[in-house]
């Protein structure tokens, strides 16, 4: 129990130390950019106008005073104002945050549900025709980048054949298309992480002794080999739920998708400091919660990987 | 159902091969692997020689033969092979020369992404200590957040310049050599040759030069390849935002962007860069793959 909470204080500080490293990263890249009150004014605003806003924005203080009060603000939970927006970054991060979350399940589903089966068939059919056409599907799969995969679906799928609708957000026929974008990789690898987890666990000595005591076939692969491929199949699943976070922010902009990822690149156009920050922040701080739920999935499927 | 499945089998091996090339006589490479690397050396060939093997300017503009569709057949003596763009560039010209943008950043993000990469990893695995904590932080900080997000940040912030495009790409992959290498040296500094060295008065300089980086220079070269395929798509990628290479030099990424805006009158622009990308993407991983079976079949699973 004692080397449980160690473990588990250890994982959270290092989660953390991420975080402010994060944060702190942010912040000098987009200090480097220079002073966007220009920006936001007429170009005929009077010099003192602009001088006004650089105080009110707190833009005229010394850097590490702007870094401190950065980080002061950000353990509070605010993020500062929107300079694009003109409410706080926050809320306006959020109110696009259920568009990325929705687009981020459904792919997430529509991998999982779709790779998991065909992984596990691909192994139980071993060498045959199913199992080189799924692994050659999950080898594109993996190549071909995302935004060109889009673009392909795009002109497949909406263009030619007029099935689905090229961009925006609203019914579900608008979802498909980057649902299935998104979720394009991460449906080949763990489609090929399953059909390798199951093979090495095929060939355990306990599936040869079930096979050999007469359980059946089904059985063998249901109950003994799924319940032992569970561990990296999981681990890998629940980690590419957060690199599906980073892939949001390309196929945001290719569908107009109007989630945070494509907030995000236009904050960074608009030189919205606060709201990059704050979409940044809260990426990785949903990745970093994912990695330690995935820590605490490990143990609780594998006694052997609890510490002792 | 069982008959299907056979006993105990060898380590899970490379899937797009047949099985009949596994049965070939160890060293022979097989033939997937040959077109993968004869299309390289292609597409090396190609870029390298562009100016003399591309049919046309690739940023020569022509009002005529604008969105012109591909073609074998020469209209005013002019064949576009792929078509032309929406401003009468030659798509096949482009394709060409863009090829030398992916490959030169591509291969430039790799050495800078390698050498800070190594240089971190075999640091902390043999000096240990709080060397290899502080690097092991940094790593995972990097793996805990969408590195694409800062990536097109940062370019946006000191514009997109080849130098930026190299740093930013090569450092968003140094975390990947610098944990194989760190695991590796850790086993590496408690063999009894390094001690041996040691004992006769080598440097440490000398041991890791001479002795530690021979033994993991097999990893380096299949993580570099496989970094290579992934410097090459994150290029494009930040080319169709708009973050590449800038018009009118043609990069694939580019031009998939270019092409988005006419995707429903001209498919050919967005479509054959793409295709190449892909294929490039697709062959580079695979010899990644085939390296990795050849040179270190215990890399396998990273």
């Amino acid at each position: 129990m004692r080397a449980l909470v160690v473990f588990l204080g250890l994982r959270l500080l290092r989660a953390l130390i991420a975080l402010w490293l994060v944060s702190t990263v942010v912040f000098v890249v987009m200090r480097l950019s220079g002073d966007p009150t220009p920006l936001l004014l007429p170009p005929d605003a009077p010099h003192a106008e602009i001088l006004r806003l650089r105080t009110e924005l707190g833009l005229d203080r010394p850097l590490p005073v702007q870094y401190l009060a950065f980080l002061a603000s950000l353990l509070r939970g605010d993020f500062g104002r929107s300079i694009h927006f003109r409410e706080p970054a926050a809320r306006v991060v959020l109110g696009y945050l259920p568009a990325t979350l929705e687009l981020g399940l459904a792919a997430f589903l529509l991998a999982s549900l779709i790779a998991l089966p065909v992984g596990l068939l691909s192994a139980v059919r071993r060498n045959t025709w199913i199992d080189h056409v799924v692994m050659t599907g999950a080898l594109v799969g993996q190549a071909a980048p995302t935004f060109f995969l889009g673009i392909v679906f795009i002109l497949v799928l909406s263009l030619q054949a007029g099935l689905l609708p090229t961009s925006g957000r609203g019914e579900w026929r608008h979802l498909v298309l980057p649902a299935l974008t998104l979720g394009a990789f991460a449906m080949a690898s763990i489609a090929r992480l399953t059909r390798s987890a199951v093979l090495e666990v095929l060939r355990a000595d306990y599936i040869r002794t079930a096979r050999a005591k007469g359980v059946p076939e089904a059985l063998v692969v249901i109950k003994h080999t799924l319940r032992n491929a569970a561990l990296p199949i999981v681990t890998i699943t629940a980690l590419q739920f957060g690199t599906l976070l980073g892939g949001a922010v390309v196929t945001e902009t290719v569908f107009s998708w109007p989630g945070m990822g494509r907030l995000a690149v236009q904050s960074i156009y608009n030189r919205d400091y606060p709201v990059v920050q704050c979409a940044v922040f809260l990426s990785a701080l949903v990745f970093i919660v994912l990695n330690f739920c995935v820590d605490l999935l490990y143990g609780l499927l594998d006694p052997r990987a609890r510490p002792r | 159902m069982a008959s299907s499945i056979p006993a105990p089998v060898p380590a899970d091996t490379l899937l797009a091969i047949p099985p009949a090339a596994s049965l070939r006589r160890r060293g022979r490479i097989p033939w997937p692997v040959t077109c993968g690397l004869a299309f390289l050396a292609a597409l090396v060939i190609t870029a390298v020689m562009a100016p003399w093997v591309a049919p046309y300017d690739p940023v020569r503009q022509s009002l005529r033969a604008r969105l012109a569709p591909p073609t074998l057949a020469a209209g005013d003596g002019r064949v576009h092979l792929l078509g032309t763009d929406h401003l009468g560039r030659d798509v096949l010209s482009r394709v060409i020369h863009g090829g030398r943008v992916s490959l030169v950043v591509g291969f430039a993000a790799v050495v800078v992404g390698g050498l800070v990469g190594a240089t971190l990893g075999i640091l902390a695995g043999f000096q240990g200590g709080w060397i290899d904590t502080v690097v092991m932080t940094l790593a995972d900080a990097q793996l805990a957040f969408p590195f694409i997000l800062l990536a097109i940040g940062i370019i946006a912030v000191l514009g997109p310049s080849f130098p930026t495009l190299v740093v930013v790409i090569g450092l968003s992959g140094w975390v990947a050599y610098t944990r194989v290498l760190r695991s590796q040296v850790l086993v590496l500094r408690t063999r009894e040759f390094v001690d041996a060295i040691r004992g006769l008065g080598g440097s440490p300089l000398r041991v890791i030069l001479g002795h530690v980086l021979p033994n993991v220079l097999s990893s380096l070269v299949v993580i570099a390849t496989l970094e290579l395929g992934r410097a090459i798509v994150l290029e494009a990628t930040l080319g169709f935002l708009g973050l590449g290479i800038q018009p009118p030099t043609p990069s694939w990424g580019g031009m998939i962007h270019e092409g988005r805006e006419y995707l429903d009158s001209a498919w050919w622009i967005s479509t054959f860069p793409g295709l190449v990308l892909m294929l490039t993407s697709l062959v580079v991983s695979r010899t990644g793959d085939w390296f990795r079976d050849v040179l270190d079949p215990t890399l396998r699973g990273e």
